[in-house]
């Protein structure tokens, strides 16, 4: 079964680290990622640009629009994905708690459509 | 001989339909396949039991009856959708259920603890738990929420279709698991205790049949798995339901702890909540639960409300405040403050508390402000006090209540 974990933090929690803070940070999630893999249960995942990169589209009666954004009233972020191959919901919860930005911001856990 | 099996049929449903239910969600991994054989199987047994007789063990002859049923039809379904390839995998199942009672047991345990899964809502945890455990209908949940049926019936749908699509398993949880699983499930059977014993809105002020249901769910709970905060909630419900009788006077009104009339209580529940509370503060494991049921056990045990020992509730409120920091305790702390030390030092913490504004909303916090006032004879501030509560109160007797006390208040008596 696979699930989509998807890492919502606060981009000024982030920003706000000190540079050995941040550093740290990311050591954690290299760890992670690095003993994801080695448990066979990574399937996929990418870390996310600042949402001020981001830009919006949709198509409204036919015309084409684009804006900067989502704009930030939401106080969380989509920062990044794991694509994870998992037995069922709690292993999959499992997972999620030990992503580092579990403990500061959220992971929303998705399992992935089936088909048929 | 037709009625005869028909009577035992329908006590066979009563007492064993929910443990039947519980196996038959494991062999067929879903809810409502599970429940659909089952009642097949029922109906399938009146014929079968009234011409060969009452099998050995009528719980494991529904159970494989109704996996056969449910296997059959699958097959049949199966003949006419070729798409299916998991289903002949069904078709040769590992040996039926031996039905053996620890098998049954972890059954039921699994079928609990999946109602309760902190994934579902609180909302359709409670609702999903009343309708697979205990096996209330639809109908009689959304009566006891006052709340429209369709809405507790696609509560409980979506809630099915998340343990199905995002594969909830049907497990107990592992050990490092428990305590927090153990939680949500505690929580559930509180509200529907409490759902029963206050009703948070409309005129009637106890619904006896929710409290009943939570203390059995509660007394199940205990029997399939020894954790001493199961015995501090059923204890807490056992010692709260021994003063149902009391808590109201014939036409409804609410009476308050130090006005019941103590020997109406009944002592039989309260000495199973009292030891049950001493059993579980030995175990050294206890949590907040044992600790209220603790507190509730001490006002037990006077025999009037003056001879109430205070100084030993302020002290279990202490205790309780170090698991749980939460402001309703605080206050309740504050309140038992009032009884030992006077209502000017009870009012002292109180406003305390208020001054963070997390209370500002909560009538109780208004009402024990206004009942010191007015133990202090500071009646405009007491009246004031009593209608800020009466402003956040829905329930009816408990606004009658208040009302009362204004008017005491008003007339200086």
């Amino acid at each position: 079964m696979k699930y989509l974990c998807l890492i919502y933090d606060q981009e000024s929690t982030l920003n706000a680290m000190s540079e050995s803070e941040g550093s740290a940070f990311m050591g954690e999630y290299d760890t992670f990622t690095q003993n994801l893999i080695a448990s066979g249960k990574m399937l996929g995942g990418q870390e996310l640009s600042p949402v001020s990169t981001a830009t919006t589209v949709r198509i409204r009666n036919g015309v084409l629009s684009t804006t900067d954004g989502p704009f930030a009233e939401t106080k969380e972020q989509l920062g990044g994905f794991y694509l994870v191959d998992a037995v069922d919901l709690n292993e999959a919860i499992q997972i999620a708690s030990r992503i580092p930005s579990a403990r500061i911001g959220s992971i929303e856990v998705r399992p992935i459509m089936v088909r048929g | 001989m037709a009625d005869v099996i028909r009577d035992q049929v329908e006590a066979i449903y009563r007492n064993d339909s929910r443990r039947v239910l519980a196996t038959l969600i494991r062999l067929l991994d879903d809810f409502d396949r599970a429940e659909e054989a089952m009642h097949e199987a029922f109906a399938a047994a009146l014929g079968a039991w009234a011409r060969d007789g009452l099998p050995g063990n009528p719980r494991a002859w529904l159970v494989s009856t109704a996996r056969f049923k449910s296997i059959d039809a699958e097959r049949r379904r199966a003949r006419f959708d070729a798409a299916l390839p998991e289903v002949t995998a069904q078709l040769h199942p590992e040996s039926a259920t031996s039905g053996d009672d620890d098998e049954v047991a972890d059954d039921q345990l699994r079928l609990i603890f999946t109602c309760c899964h902190p994934a579902l809502s609180l909302d359709a945890q409670v609702a999903l738990t009343l309708r697979e455990v205990c096996g209330l209908t639809t109908e009689e949940i959304a009566h006891a929420f006052l709340t429209p049926a369709p809405t507790i019936a696609q509560r409980i749908v979506r809630a099915k279709q998340k343990i199905r699509t995002a594969r909830i398993p049907y497990q107990v949880p592992t050990r490092d698991e428990l305590p927090t699983r153990l939680d949500a499930v505690l929580q559930v059977i509180y509200l529907v205790f409490n759902e029963g014993y206050l009703a948070s809105s409309g005129s009637a002020l106890t619904r006896h049949d929710f409290s009943a249901e939570a203390i059995r769910l509660g007394r199940l709970l205990l029997e399939l798995l020894h954790e001493p905060e199961i015995e501090g909630l059923l204890a807490l419900m056992l010692l709260h339901e021994a003063r149902r009788v009391t808590r109201s006077s014939d036409d409804g009104e609410l009476i308050l702890l130090d006005m019941q009339d103590r020997s109406r209580w009944d002592q039989r529940l309260i000495a199973e909540g009292s030891e049950l509370v001493q059993h579980a503060l030995r175990s050294r494991r206890f949590g907040p639960y044992t600790l209220q049921a603790a507190i509730a056990a001490v006002h037990a045990d006077a025999q009037t409300a003056s001879e109430t020992d205070w100084t030993q509730i302020v002290g279990l409120y202490d205790v309780l405040l170090r698991v749980d920091e939460s402001p309703v305790i605080a206050l309740n702390r504050a309140v038992a403050m009032a009884m030992r030390d006077g209502p000017a030092a009870g009012l002292l913490a109180i406003d305390a508390l208020m001054l963070d504004g997390t209370l500002r909303d909560y009538q109780l916090a208004h009402a024990a402000r206004a009942d010191l006032l007015r133990r202090m004879d500071r009646r405009a501030e007491a009246r004031a006090a009593y209608h800020a509560a009466l402003a956040l109160t829905r329930q009816d007797s408990m606004r009658r209540f208040l009302q009362r006390r204004i008017d005491e208040v008003d007339g200086g008596t």
